[in-house]
Order: structure tokens, then sequence, then C-alpha cells
């Protein structure tokens, strides 16, 4: 009796759980939406910011905002700035330059995007009062420095600079001539507003409205964003995808297994402990791809701290690094070593502009640091909460002491806002890890924010005229060709001094569902949501 | 047994001041820069930290901070995270997914443990209770990340019998795997608690006098016996659920569930106080209510306790 019942029992629950997960099965993309084209799913982290294209400079709002928004250009692959809502940019002199917009473009709301969408967004985002985190991207334009200046409250709403001469046309009047002017466009910064935003901001913080491709749905706080397709848009047709889900995952390796099973559709950066033996070419066989970025890897000196003064020593550690080692053994041979401190990808860009002093030369290396008289242990700082930054950190330690026979240690810093700090506070007493994205395709972008004298990414605390003034001669030059020529001399100076050691470009190791096909990676490291197919 | 839940829920106040303060206070002590991952790997402008350090009062003292968001909450008002999201909707999204994992990691101990215990307990010594024991000591043996991404990926990705992770709005099917995954370890210890509980009182005077009775063998198992010797394991359970409503890091983690757990540890990693605070302190508060009602029950099961 006791046991029937019991029997009975676990019959039922076993049943019962048997149907359930039958029920469980399944999931992966939904279909429907945009005339029955089908949605797909892209790996996605929250926001930090609301999503304003003015305030956004990290890649999880970015992500959405190159989705919602066309510009005037964009980059392809090389880095090089292609038209998109532009007609046309020009000038004759490379500081006064005037753009015309393509017929026919609108707003998610239907207000047809005119020049004065351009020209306000730019002056909202440039003016020192609305603290957007965007607004030294405007710092060329005439007038930047009264509606932003150093100190004090601005003197004017709007930048002298801008004028709109008619519904599709603006000038745009820099304080110099800048060859590369078109070349910076494709930021989010320069994406236009509608006239809606500027009669209540709040309301559409929550509802965004842009030019591009897909429009905004619906956002869930730490779940996903939704965007539908623009049936209206003004670019190149046809899109193929009907939606998007951005979906967010607080780890990545969630969203690694996802993509196997197929139940996301895309993920851009494979979490590092899949690239072990290049694990996720099996688990995603003909569904995953390795294509550089114009990024790079580097280890700062703290120029500051005397110990690190002597340019002649950080030459030594530069050539006491086995970049080759680090590459096969932690990216399992799928990055370059880097030979510059230019990323490759970046137009401009001279091959193997540093020489022997990027590559791994034991003895130079050993000769060169027991002439500088360094005491004490090498340290390598970095933090140790994202990415494989402890590996090559760790394997770049053993290179060096193995090279220098002095002991070297590598000090992880729990969490990246703490490793900000300690590096805002120049606290940082080792070698530490830094990086560079070009996210704007320009060797300026490289060069001028990390290493100019006082620029607000120049953490080494380095600092050398000659390198600044090479490096303006060159953004103020007549044409690319003699700005690239100027920069280039001025990476080889940099070169000399050595103020970080340049280790690898990056490669981005990326993977999709089975349905997806004609997957592209964007010159900004995302999916092209333009060209991307679905198989059903 | 009025005046008894009155003085308990009296406690309350004290301890939702002083956790508030301390979580509120250890938040603030984390080194780094809150704003930190507002500008990606770069620097923010200068006018745009101000603007931010302002917006979030982290331009004023830590108590000034504490009292107003105090002042807020009294209110009702959980305040924004650095995110300028708010926190009450952040908790109520995540909180109804947490309820319902807890809920399928209980309801799966419960089923599981209580009747292998109560089976082993019949007849301790015998081929069963070997089995169960040996079973149970595996499960305790191995930590809950190992059993995750195993049955993450077996289950998931080489047999393909359910996704991975959890859909965004997931129901109770979507949580059996992480619920039985989150409950695993706790089962092991219900499945002996109640196989010890039920062995000792098997030899009490009240089953012997049952019997003597000759009251039918189920129905002195299943009323008398089960329900004396559910007491320490309803303790138990209720501790656990108390626990489960903290969220599952790990678990949560494995299979992308947005629920607590997640919540917190995210922010604790944003140095996002606010959401901390706000979310522990409900944590609290249904950890100390659960805690009355568990007492309650002990009055309810056992006629011999009384409350005053």
């Amino acid at each position: 009796m006791r046991s029937r019942r019991v029997a009975a029992l676990l019959a039922l629950s076993l049943s019962s759980a048997l149907v359930l997960s039958a029920c469980g099965g399944g999931g992966g993309g939904t279909t429907g939406d945009a005339q029955g084209a089908p949605t797909i799913s892209v790996y996605g982290t929250e926001p930090e910011n609301a999503l304003l294209p003015g305030n956004t400079r990290e890649v999880g709002g970015s992500k959405i905002l190159d989705a919602l928004w066309s510009g005037l250009v964009d980059y392809d692959q090389q880095g090089r700035p292609q038209n998109k809502m532009a007609e046309s940019i020009e000038s004759t002199d490379s500081q006064n330059w005037t753009i015309r917009i393509k017929d026919g473009w609108t707003f998610h709301d239907g207000t047809p995007v005119t020049a004065t969408s351009f020209v306000d967004a730019w002056n909202h985002v440039a003016l020192k009062t609305n603290a957007q985190s965007s607004s030294e991207f405007f710092s060329a334009i005439a007038g930047f420095d009264q509606v932003n200046p150093d100190e004090g409250e601005p003197t004017a709403q709007a930048m002298s600079g801008l004028q709109v001469v008619d519904d599709r046309t603006f000038t745009v009047a820099l304080t110099e001539p800048s060859p590369i002017f078109v070349n910076t466009l494709g930021d989010v910064a320069f994406y236009p507003m509608p006239e809606s935003f500027f009669a209540d901001p709040a309301g559409f913080e929550a509802n965004p409205i842009g030019n591009g491709p897909f429009r905004f749905e619906s956002r869930v706080p730490d779940q996903n964003v939704t965007v539908t397709r623009y049936e209206q848009w003004g670019g190149e047709q046809p899109v193929a995808v009907g939606g998007v889900e951005f979906r967010f995952y607080a780890d990545s390796e969630a969203a690694y297994q996802d993509v196997v099973s197929g139940n996301l559709d895309f993920l851009e950066s494979i979490p590092g402990s899949f690239l072990i033996d290049n694990l996720y070419q099996q688990d995603l066989a003909d569904r995953n791809g390795n294509q550089p970025y114009a990024g790079i890897n580097t280890m700062t000196f703290p120029v500051y701290d005397q110990r690190y003064a002597d340019p002649q020593l950080r030459q030594a550690i530069s050539m006491a690094v086995d970049r080759q080692a680090i590459i096969d053994n932690v990216y399992n041979g799928l990055v370059q070593p880097a030979t510059g401190f230019i990323p490759e990808g970046v137009p401009g860009k001279v091959d193997d502009q540093c020489g022997e002093l990027c590559e791994f030369s034991p003895e130079r290396a050993k000769q060169q640091f027991d002439a500088s008289g360094f005491t004490g242990p090498v340290e390598l700082i970095s933090n140790v909460d994202s990415a494989i930054n402890r590996e090559w950190m760790q394997a770049a330690c053993v290179s060096i002491s193995n090279t220098l026979g002095v002991p070297c240690n590598f000090v992880p810093v729990p969490t990246f806002s703490e490793f900000l700090d300690q590096r805002r506070a120049e606290n940082l007493t080792g070698i530490f890890r830094s990086g560079w994205v070009a996210s704007t395709p320009t060797m300026e972008y490289v060069l001028a924010p990390q290493y100019t004298t006082g620029a607000a990414n120049n953490n080494s605390g380095y600092s050398n005229p000659r390198f600044d003034a090479l490096v303006r001669q060159g953004s103020t030059a007549a044409t690319p060709e003699e700005a690239h020529a100027l920069w280039a001399e001025a990476e080889r100076l940099l070169i000399q001094d050595m103020p970080a050691v340049a280790i690898n470009d990056q490669s981005a190791q990326f993977g999709w569902s089975p349905r997806l096909a004609d997957v592209e990676l964007t010159y900004g490291r995302e999916l092209d949501l333009e060209k991307v197919t679905v198989q059903e | 047994m009025g005046r008894y839940v009155l003085r308990r829920l009296l406690q309350l106040v004290p301890v939702f001041l002083g956790t508030t303060f301390l979580i509120y206070f250890m938040v603030w002590a984390l080194p780094g820069d809150p704003l930190a991952g507002k500008c990606g790997d770069q620097t923010c402008p200068p006018a745009f930290v101000e603007r931010m350090r302002e917006e979030y009062g982290l331009d004023r003292s830590i108590v000034v901070q504490y009292l107003t968001y105090l002042g807020n909450l009294l209110r009702g008002d959980f305040g924004e995270n650095f995110r300028g999201q708010e926190v009450a909707t952040l908790i109520a999204n995540a909180y109804p997914v947490t309820i319902k994992l807890a809920v399928v990691a209980l309801v799966i101990q419960a089923i599981i443990g209580l009747t292998a215990g109560v089976l082993t307990g019949l007849r301790p010594g015998g081929f069963l209770d070997n089995v169960v024991l040996t079973a149970t000591l595996f499960l305790v043996a191995v930590p809950v990340f190992v059993t995750g991404y195993v049955l993450q990926s077996v289950l998931g990705l080489r047999l393909g019998l359910i996704p991975p992770t959890v859909p965004a709005d997931p129901g109770f099917v979507d949580l059996i795997v992480p619920g039985y995954v989150l409950g695993s370890l706790s089962l092991a210890y219900v499945a002996r608690l109640t196989r010890t509980s039920i062995a000792e009182n098997l030899r009490a005077d009240y089953v012997r006098t049952a019997t003597a009775k000759g009251l039918t063998r189920s129905r002195v198992v299943g009323v008398h016996l089960t329900r004396n010797s559910a007491i320490p394991v309803v303790t138990f359970l209720g501790a656990d659920f108390g626990t489960l409503m903290g969220g599952a890091i790990v678990t949560e983690g494995i299979f992308n569930v947005r629920g607590i757990g997640g919540l917190i540890f995210g922010s604790i990693q944003r140095l996002d106080g606010v959401v901390v605070t706000g979310v522990v302190v409900l944590l609290v508060m249904i950890y100390l209510l659960a805690n009355l009602v568990v007492d309650i029950t002990y009055a309810l099961l056992d006629p011999r306790i009384r409350l005053d």
C-alpha cells in the first residue's frame, strides 16, 4: 500500500518533469515583426549611461546607438570614411568645410533630417553646462572655447564655426586646418538629433529617436534592448533582419554557451577560456571568425617615477619581453606582435617602425639594463577582473625576469575602478597595463590623447615638446599624406623615448549561430547589422 | 502569541537602521571610483565628472549621503543607481525571478530530500540507505559550479535537451535545472536530516503508543512519525529559503538568470551602494520574517511548544 503510493508519487513527479522539460526545449531566435523578417539576438552589456550619442563612450551603449543612428560617414573595414548620410564633405583649405547631406532621410518619428539636426546636436554636446562625455570631439571647431572654456562658465551657447546654409547644407569652420576632419565624423558623438530631443530630453532618454536602420522598441534594465527595422530608412536597402535584441549578459561565458547551442545569434568576443587550444573553433565549426581590429595592447611606464625615468632602461625592458611567446602561449597565435605604437588598420600606419626595440633581443636588453643601474624588482600591475590581462602580464613578467635576471612581480588590482583610481592619482609605482582602440581611425587619435603633454589619457606623465610639436604639425598639415608623414616621425620619436611597451595588435574572435549568414564585423568591432542575413 | 509576534516585529527597527548604515558605509568604503566605467577605457572630461558627482551626491560627506538616502527610503524611494536606473525597478524585475528560482529549488529539495530521507530512515542500514548515503556524500562533495557547468554542457550543449541559459522572463519550467543545481547541496542535507530524525523517532514512545492503539502503519508513519520528525527539517528549509532569497551568484551567473544574486554582485563591483543597500535591506527583512514564520510553524507542528 505504502510503496504503491510512493511509486505513484514518483511516477507523477517524473512524468510531469518530462512534460515540463519537453516544453522547455527549443527557444532560440524569435521570428516575426517587420513584415515577417526574422529578429536576431546579439550579445550586449548594460549601457552605462542613457542612450544619448553625445554622452556614450563605452561599448555597451555605442553598439546600440550604432543600430539606432546613421552618421555622416561610416568606416569601411580598413578604417576609411565612406559617405553615409553625407552627399559631399568638401573643403579647399582643410579648414572651412561644407557638408551637404542626402535628401529623403527621416528620423524614426517621421521628421526630416536636416542640416539643423546636426548643428543643434553638435552644439548641445559641446556646451559645457550640458556636461556631455563626448564634448572634446568638437574642440577643433571654431568657437568651442567659448561654449566649453577650461575655466568658468561658457560665454556662448553655440559654436560660431557652425553655420546652417540651407535645409541640406551647413558649413564647419575649424580653428586650424585639419586634413583628417572627415575621418573623425564617424564617431557616435557626431550623430544628428531630432527636434523632439531638445523639447523633452527626459522623454527622449526613455524612447530614443534616431535616423538609423533600426528604431527603438523597448528596454528592460539588465535584460535587453530591442529594436525593429525602420522601413523608411534612407540608407542602402535592403536590410535583411527585421529586428535585433541586444541581450545583456553578466558573464560572456553564458553567452558563449548560448551561441554554441543557437540560443543567441552573435557574440563578438569569445571569452578567454574558450580560446585555449582554439576550443571555440571546434565548438563553432564554420561559424566563427578571427579579425584584427585597430587596437593595441601596451604596458605603460610610470615615467613620473624616478626609477623609470631613463629611456635606456625602458627600451631594455621592451627588448626583454618575448612577444611571440606571449602570443603563442596566451593568445594561441591569434594576434600579431606590435611593430610600433599605431595599431594595424589605422590609415597611414607605417610598417615596422620599431625594429629591434620591439623585438625580443635578450643580450642587448640585458646589457642596456645593467648599464642603467636599475635596482629592485620590476613590478607589472593590472586589474584582473576582465579578459586575459593577468595571463599575458604574467607571461611578460616571466620573460623579463628570465632575460634580465631581476625578480619580476605581477601585482594584481582586483577591479578596474580601483586600477583607474590609482592610475589617476599616479599611485602606480610599477609598469601598468594599458591599451588603446582607435575608435576614430586616425593616427592622431592614437598619439595625441595618450602621449602628448598633459593629455587626458596620458597616464605615464610622459612629456616631450618635440613630440608634441610633431603631432600638432601633423594635425594642421595641408594634406593627409603630409600629416601621416609627420605622425610617423612622431611615432619614431616615441619609440626612442619608449614611455610604453607595445606588445601586440588586437584581434577579435567572434562566433554566430547556425541561422546567420553573411556575418561581417564592422571597423568598430560590431556585427554589421545592415549586411547580415538569416537562413530559416 | 500576538505579543510575541509584535515583539519580534519591533526588533526589526534597530536591525533595519543598523544594516542600512553598515552596508551603505561598507560599499562607500570600497576602494575605486564608482564612475569609472562611464567613459569606457578613457578618461571622462572634468565637466562630466563634476556633474555626475553632484547629481549622485558624491561631493557630500558619507553621513549626509546616508541620511539623504535613508530619508528617501522611508518615503519609499529606493533611489537611482549610477546608470540612472530606478533601483525599485531593478528589484521589481529581479525579485520574481529569484523567488521562482528559490521556490523551484526548495520544492526539489523537499520532494527528493524528504522522500529519500523517509524511505531510508524507516530501514536504516538497508540497501537503499547505503545508496542514498553514497549519493548524498557525492552531492555534498561536488561544488555548485561544477554541477552547474556539467549539467549546462551535458544537457544544454551535448544533448540539447534544454537551452544553456534561461530566458529574460523565465517560467518555472525554465528554472528546473538551475533550481536543481542550486538545491542539490541542501537536498543532501535534507535527506540526511530527515533520515536521522525518522530513525530516531521510530523508537519514540508515541510511535509505540500509536502502533499499540492499532493504527495502520501508514497512519503511524505518515501522520505521527513524519510530522514530528519534520521539525528540524522545516527549520533547515526555512533558513535555506532565506539564503536562497539572497540569490545565488554562481548559479545565476552560469545560467544567466537575472536575479537578485547577480544584481548584488554586479552592483558591488560597480560600487553602487544604493542598489546594494536597497536589496540587502529587503533581504534582511525577508530573512527575519522567514525566521519568524518558522518559529510560529514550530508551535503548529508540535502542540507542546508555546510562544509567549
